[in-house]
C-alpha cells in the first residue's frame, strides 16, 4: 500500500514539473520584481496611470477613494493631483474613452486595465511596457515584441524616448540570420534607462494591486487563521488523546 | 434538561437518532488516513452552501451585471473576497476530497457486497456534484466560464439526430447568453444543491445500515453468540446493531472519531485556508486567468481547458478522433464507475488481501487518472494525444482486467478479526 501512495506521488511530482518547464511563452518574460507593501512605488504607479493610461483604458471596477486610502495617499491630494474630469471621490474610474471612439480611432476598444494583471501576470505587463519599438509599417510606427502588431501607441515614449530594436547577426543552421537581442532608446526621453525601467515597475506594482487590491488584508488575515489553526490543532490532538485512553 | 428531552423524545425520535447514527453507532477501530474524506466532505459541502447563500445576496445573474457583481463582492462587499475565495477554493476542495474518498472505497473494496448502492448514491452525488460545479462555473461569466461552457455544452450535440436540439434545450439559445446564465444560476442555488443533500442523506442512511467498512475490509458483525463478553468492546451499541449480531473492535462513532476527525480537520483546514489567504488562484488551476477578462462571444481564448477536475475526462474526449465516440468513451469513464461493484467478482475487499495483479492494475488506475488530468490541462499536441489515448486505454484496462480476474483471483489468506 505505501509503495502504491509512493510510486502515485512519485508521477504526480514529476508531471507537475513537466508541467511549469512546458508554461513558457513565447518571448522571454524579465521578472517584474514588485513589492504591495512600497507605497512610494505604488504611488508613483497611480501617477503614472492616471496620466498617460486612463485617458484610454478604463478602470471600472476600481474607486478612487479605495485607491486614494490603500496607497496612502490624503484624500484631498488625491483629488487636486489624480483625478481630472471631475467626478466624485467614491467613483469607480470609467472616466476614459468611449468605446464607440475607440473603435474608430483604434480599430478596436481599449481594454479595461483593472484585472490586467490577473490576466496577463505581472512579468508580461513589466516586460510589454518595456516592448515597444520602432516600426514604420505599423499605424502608430511602433509594434511590441510581446504583443505582436499591438492596436496602441507608444504612450510612455516622451519618458522612454524612441525605443529600437536591436538585432545581432549569428549563424544558425548554417545560415546567417538577424536575431533579436533587445531594445535600445536614442536617449531622448525624459528618463534614463534605469529610470524608464523603475517607472513600468512603478506602473506594474500599480496594476497588480487594483487587480487584487485586498490581497495584503488577505494574507495578513492568513497568519491571524493560521495562529489559530495551530491552537485548534494542539487542543484537538490533546482531545483526541484524552479520549482515547477508553480504548486502549 | 431531562425533562425537556423527554418531552421531545416522545414527539420526535430525537435520542434515538442522536445513537444511532452517532453515539452508539459501531465504527471499526483501525480507520486511517483515507477515512477522513467522508468527514471533509461534508464539511467542505456546508461551507459552500453557507458561503454561497451570501455571495447569492450580491450576485447578479445576468449577462451584462454577472462579471462586475463579482468584482463588486471582491471589493466593496465587507469580506466578500473571502466569501468569494472561500466558495471557489471550496469547489476545487470538494473534488480534491471527493476523488480521495473514492480512491479509499477502490482500495478497500467499500463498494462490494453489502455496499453496492452505498456506492451508486456516492457514485450519484459524484455525477451531481460535477453538474453543480460546471454550472457554477458559468456563473462568474468571464472567458473561461463562456468558452468552457460552450465546450462542454456542444458535447451533447454530438449525440445523433436530437443532439442539435439538446444544446438548444439546454441553452435555452443559440449561443450561450443571459438565458444560459439565468437557468444556471437557478440550477446550481436550488435544484441541484437540493438533491445533492438529499443524495448525501441517503448515502450516510445506507452507509449506517450496512455499516462501515475498514482498511482490513473484514466485518465487525459476528454471528450472534459467538463472541465471549470478554472480547467484546465494553462500549455500548446501540440495540438495532448489537439484536441480530456480535460487534466486535469498534467503538462508538460518537466521541472517539469525532475527537480524532477534528485532528484531521484542522490539518486539513491549514491546506485550505492557505490557498484561500495565499494562493485563492492556485497558479491559475483553481481560478483561470482568462476568467479574470468578462466573457466575450466573439473573441475565443487561445487554449479552451476546463477546470481541473473534469480534465481526466476531457482528456479522454480527446483522445478519441471521432467525435461521438469520444463523447461515449467519455461518459463511460464514468459509467463503468458506476457498475464497479459489479464488474468486481472477488470476495476479498481490501487491497492487502489480493493479488500483486490487483495492486498493480489499482496503481495503474490511478496513475493513468492523474495523467489523464495532468493532459486535460494541455493543447492537445500529437505527443500528448499519444500519451492520453495510452492512459485512456489504461484506464479502462482496469475495469476489463478486473472483471477477469477477479472471479478466480490468487489472494491471500484474510484474518478473522481486526488485530491491532
Amino acid at each position: 500500500m505505501k509503495q502504491l501512495i509512493k510510486s502515485t506521488l512519485l508521477v504526480a511530482a514529476s508531471l507537475w514539473s513537466v508541467a511549469t518547464l512546458a508554461a513558457g511563452p513565447t518571448v522571454p518574460l524579465d521578472k517584474a520584481d514588485i513589492d504591495l507593501h512600497d507605497k512610494a512605488s505604488l504611488q508613483r504607479g497611480a501617477q503614472l496611470f492616471m496620466n498617460y493610461c486612463l485617458g484610454c483604458h478604463s478602470m471600472q471596477y476600481q474607486r478612487y477613494n479605495r485607491t486614494f486610502r490603500d496607497l496612502e495617499i490624503p484624500e484631498e491630494l488625491g483629488i487636486e493631483n489624480l483625478q481630472f474630469t471631475g467626478e466624485k471621490v467614491g467613483d469607480l474610474m470609467t472616466n476614459a474613452m468611449a468605446t464607440e471612439d475607440a473603435g474608430n480611432w483604434f480599430g478596436t476598444a481599449a481594454p479595461d486595465l483593472t484585472l490586467v494583471a490577473r490576466v496577463r501576470g505581472a512579468d508580461w505587463i513589466y516586460t510589454y511596457l518595456r516592448s515597444f519599438y520602432v516600426d514604420e509599417s505599423r499605424p502608430f510606427g511602433v509594434n511590441n515584441t510581446v504583443f505582436p502588431n499591438v492596436g496602441m501607441p507608444h504612450v510612455l515614449e516622451e519618458l522612454q524616448g524612441i525605443p529600437r530594436k536591436t538585432t545581432e547577426e549569428k549563424m544558425i543552421d548554417g545560415e546567417m540570420q538577424d536575431v533579436y537581442v533587445g531594445i535600445k532608446t536614442d536617449g531622448s526621453g525624459m528618463l534614463t534607462d534605469a529610470e524608464y525601467d523603475q517607472a513600468a515597475l512603478d506602473l506594474t506594482n500599480f496594476l497588480v494591486y487594483t487587480g487584487e487590491p485586498m490581497m495584503l488584508e488577505q494574507q495578513r488575515m492568513g497568519w491571524y487563521v493560521f495562529g489559530f489553526l495551530l491552537v485548534f490543532l494542539i487542543f484537538a490532538v490533546l482531545l483526541k488523546r484524552e479520549f482515547f485512553k477508553d480504548v486502549k | 434538561m431531562n425533562k425537556l428531552i423527554a418531552w421531545f423524545d416522545e414527539r420526535i425520535p430525537m435520542t434515538k437518532t442522536w445513537n444511532i447514527h452517532l453515539a452508539q453507532y459501531p465504527a471499526p477501530k483501525n480507520f486511517n488516513f483515507w477515512y477522513i474524506f467522508g468527514v471533509l466532505a461534508t464539511l467542505v459541502l456546508v461551507n459552500q452552501i453557507l458561503t454561497g447563500i451570501w455571495l447569492t445576496m450580491n450576485y447578479v445573474p445576468s449577462a451584462e451585471g454577472a462579471f462586475a457583481s463579482v468584482e463588486f463582492i471582491m471589493r466593496d462587499i465587507e469580506y466578500g473576497w473571502l466569501l468569494r475565495y472561500m466558495h471557489s477554493t471550496g469547489a476545487s476542495a470538494f473534488f480534491v476530497v471527493v476523488y480521495l474518498h473514492m480512491f479509499r472505497g477502490m482500495m478497500y473494496g467499500s463498494y462490494q457486497k453489502p455496499r453496492e448502492l452505498l456506492w451508486v448514491f456516492g457514485m450519484l452525488i459524484f455525477l451531481v456534484l460535477m453538474a453543480e460545479a460546471f454550472m457554477g462555473y458559468l456563473l462568474p461569466w468571464g472567458q473561461m466560464s463562456y468558452w468552457g461552457a460552450q465546450v462542454i455544452i456542444s458535447l451533447f450535440g454530438a449525440i445523433p439526430i436530437i443532439g442539435d436540439d439538446l444544446t438548444l434545450w439546454i441553452r435555452g439559445d443559440y449561443v450561450i447568453s443571459g438565458a444560459t446564465l439565468n437557468r444556471f444560476f437557478a440550477l446550481h442555488v436550488i435544484a441541484l444543491p437540493l438533491v445533492l443533500v438529499i443524495l448525501v442523506f441517503l448515502h450516510i442512511i445506507a452507509l449506517h445500515e450496512v455499516g462501515s467498512n475498514n482498511p482490513e475490509g473484514i466485518s465487525i458483525k459476528k454471528p450472534k453468540g459467538s463472541v465471549p463478553d470478554s472480547e467484546k468492546p465494553k462500549f455500548t451499541f446501540h440495540e438495532r446493531f448489537t439484536k441480530k449480531y456480535d460487534i466486535v473492535d469498534a467503538f462508538p462513532f460518537f466521541p472517539y472519531y469525532i475527537v480524532k476527525d477534528l485532528v484531521g480537520v484542522a490539518i486539513f483546514l491549514f491546506f485550505f485556508c492557505y490557498v484561500i489567504f495565499f494562493a485563492p488562484a492556485m497558479g491559475g488551476l483553481f481560478l483561470e486567468p482568462p476568467n479574470f477578462e468578462a466573457a466575450n462571444p466573439l473573441k475565443t481564448p487561445e487554449h479552451i481547458a476546463p477546470v481541473w477536475y473534469f480534465t481526466p475526462f476531457y482528456a479522454i474526449l480527446r483522445a478519441v478522433p471521432d467525435k461521438l465516440l469520444g463523447v461515449i468513451l467519455m461518459f463511460g469513464a464514468i459509467v463503468a464507475l458506476f457498475v464497479l461493484p459489479w464488474l468486481d467478482r472477488g470476495k476479498v475487499r481490501s487491497v492487502r488481501y489480493r493479488s500483486t495483479l490487483h495492486k498493480v492494475n489499482l496503481t495503474v488506475f490511478a496513475i493513468s487518472f492523474i495523467a489523464l488530468g495532468y493532459l486535460g490541462l494541455k493543447p492537445a499536441t500529437e505527443v500528448y494525444t499519444m500519451f492520453a489515448r495510452i492512459f485512456t486505454f489504461l484506464y479502462f484496462a482496469f475495469f476489463v482486467l478486473l472483471f477477469f480476474y477477479s472471479k478466480n483471483e490468487n489472494t491471500k489468506p484474510v484474518p478473522e478479526r481486526i488485530t491491532k
